[in-house]
């Protein structure tokens, strides 16, 4: 089993097998239990509508992720040079880390209907503040870990070296916390296309995915609804994959010698 | 103090490092601190190579520190080439290993060998034409593009060795840099630095655990005691120059009979007879 399981072709090939099961199964309960569409439409049915929507999917997809994706640019930049400025100075660092903790566990998108009263619902504005303040958190977290992880050893030897505070940031402390950066806004990234996404339902004349479900939805359309669930996962995958392809290339050659 | 009277054919400069009445409290919880060195001196000789021996807790790192100047001592006076500590590690003339190689990840090995240099802002060609010279003196020579993580233990010790060395310090601190090798990779190691250290000429002050280590390297053996830490004998090794330290070194009669003095000094036995110097 083991010889099998090291096998590459078979570590790619298992989860193929396995989803293309469970879509069959899944297809048959529906067919064979007579599943009405509005509890749960069969892959076939939300597959159809997925390819003859194709273009409004899309559409709608690009909108939330341009949301998400501006979002996640403002937050992940005001959380690195926050957590700089945390970094190098502890009394903000403790003044702050109360509101910053409060902060994490407020779900964040219900501050979407202040924002709309605030920015107007039908403005991108408060969406995109939603997506940045969501993808803040993580990036904070992490960054503000990474620029205090300078190793013992590290600040002995900078001492050692006679380096001056900025060369030892810039030798250590910031390549350092790179890696730990990147793990944030890789977390980030799904927050923040999460948030947009939830953001929509709370109004507004959007053409975004949160909206196109909501609408499927009340015109009972649900293999069209499902479609644009597909749409969302695609999405969410993609920023992850694209977050994750960044935080590899980040922790290359990044275990401690 | 005995500033060891048999110097022998050494130039006649001043001391590596001069260690006067040191003594070390680091503050603990409640007031009551920990006392790691108390009213310690020790000479150490322009090229000569003296190891630190003595269980854990004896003060035989905290001495080094005090030496790099990353702490300062309690009380007394520690002086490298005749400055201050302190005043000596500003001019970098010493060069420093860890018992961890204590690279930087994300360099390679020519990177990581450079970094000294780049700090003192050498130009980017001297930068690497020394460490090319340093790689291949520690027998690295197809990995100087290699990341740490792509190197075994024994070969990111190397590197650390070579960045130590790529300023040509007078000045050598070792903190059992082959602590977590393992007993092959060690020796073989113990063997290279003996000819570096022959082929550089720099002073060592080398911490460690291991007696056959120390009695291999060294001139001279610093044998310490814990609570609060002590000097306790001075002992001479002088086992033959460094050319000379070869591997049958260690299956030699007298080999044998300084590790067992060594061995002695550690256990306090009164037996320890030789040519060992008290040290206060």
């Amino acid at each position: 089993m083991s010889a099998a399981a090291s096998r590459p072709w078979v570590r790619i090939l298992a989860p193929i097998v396995l989803g293309l099961l469970v879509l069959a199964l899944w297809q048959g309960a529906v067919v064979a239990l007579k599943i009405q569409p509005f509890v749960l439409p069969g892959p076939i049915a939300i597959g159809t509508q997925f390819g003859l929507r194709a273009p409004f999917v899309l559409n709608a997809a690009l909108i939330t992720a341009l949301n998400a994706l501006i979002g996640l640019v403002i937050g992940t930049v005001g959380a690195a040079i926050a957590a700089a400025v945390a970094a190098s100075l502890r009394v903000l660092d403790e003044l702050s880390a109360p509101i910053v903790t409060a902060a994490s566990v407020i779900p964040i998108v219900s501050l979407a209907p202040a924002l709309y009263t605030m920015f107007g619902a039908d403005a991108q504005t408060a969406r995109v503040l939603i997506a940045a303040l969501a993808a803040f958190v993580p990036v904070y977290f992490n960054t503000l870990r990474g620029l205090r992880m300078a190793a013992p050893i590290h600040r002995d030897l900078m001492r050692s070296y006679a380096a001056s505070s900025g060369q030892a940031l810039r030798a250590v402390t910031l390549p350092g916390a790179v890696p730990y950066f990147f793990t944030g806004v890789r977390i980030a990234s799904s927050l923040a296309v999460i948030s947009a996404l939830i953001a929509e339902d709370f109004g507004g004349p959007i053409k975004g995915l949160g909206t196109a479900i909501t609408t499927a939805v009340s015109s009972s359309n649900y293999p069209l609804a499902w479609a644009f669930v597909l749409g969302a996962i695609i999405t969410g995958l993609v920023f992850y994959g694209a977050t994750l392809v960044l935080e590899t290339a980040a922790t290359w050659h990044r275990v401690s010698a | 103090m005995s500033a060891n009277a048999s110097a022998a054919p050494r130039p006649s400069t001043e001391p590596a490092v001069e260690i006067v009445g040191v003594g070390k409290v680091f503050p603990g919880r409640r007031g009551a601190g920990v006392t790691a060195l108390e009213d310690v001196s020790l000479q150490i000789e322009a090229g000569e190579f003296v190891s630190l021996i003595g269980p854990s807790g004896c003060g035989k790192s905290t001495m080094l520190r005090l030496i790099a100047d990353l702490d300062a001592p309690s009380s007394g006076t520690v002086n490298v080439f005749g400055k201050p500590a302190r005043q000596a590690r500003l001019d970098q003339d010493y060069g420093i290993a860890f018992q961890q190689a204590g690279l930087l990840p994300w360099r390679t090995v020519r990177e990581n060998i450079e970094l000294p240099l780049q700090l003192h802002g050498a130009g980017r060609a001297a930068r690497r034409a020394r460490a090319d010279e340093l790689i291949e003196l520690v027998g690295l020579g197809d990995f100087g593009d290699k990341h740490p993580d792509q190197l075994s233990g024994g070969m990111q010790q190397r590197v650390a060795i070579a960045r130590s060395l790529v300023e040509s310090p007078r000045l050598l601190l070792m903190d059992e840099p082959f602590g977590a090798l393992d007993e092959m990779t060690r020796e073989r190691m113990q063997t290279e630095l003996a000819r570096l250290r022959a082929e550089t000429g720099a002073a060592v002050v080398f911490v460690t655990h291991s007696i056959p280590e120390a009695v291999y390297l060294s001139d001279r053996v610093v044998v310490m005691s814990p609570r609060p830490g002590r000097i306790v004998r001075l002992l001479d090794m002088r086992l033959g120059s460094a050319q000379e330290r070869t591997d049958a070194l260690r299956e030699d009669e007298h080999f044998f009979e300084r590790v067992s003095a060594v061995r002695e000094a550690l256990h306090g036995d009164a037996v320890a007879s030789v040519q060992g110097k008290e040290a206060r």
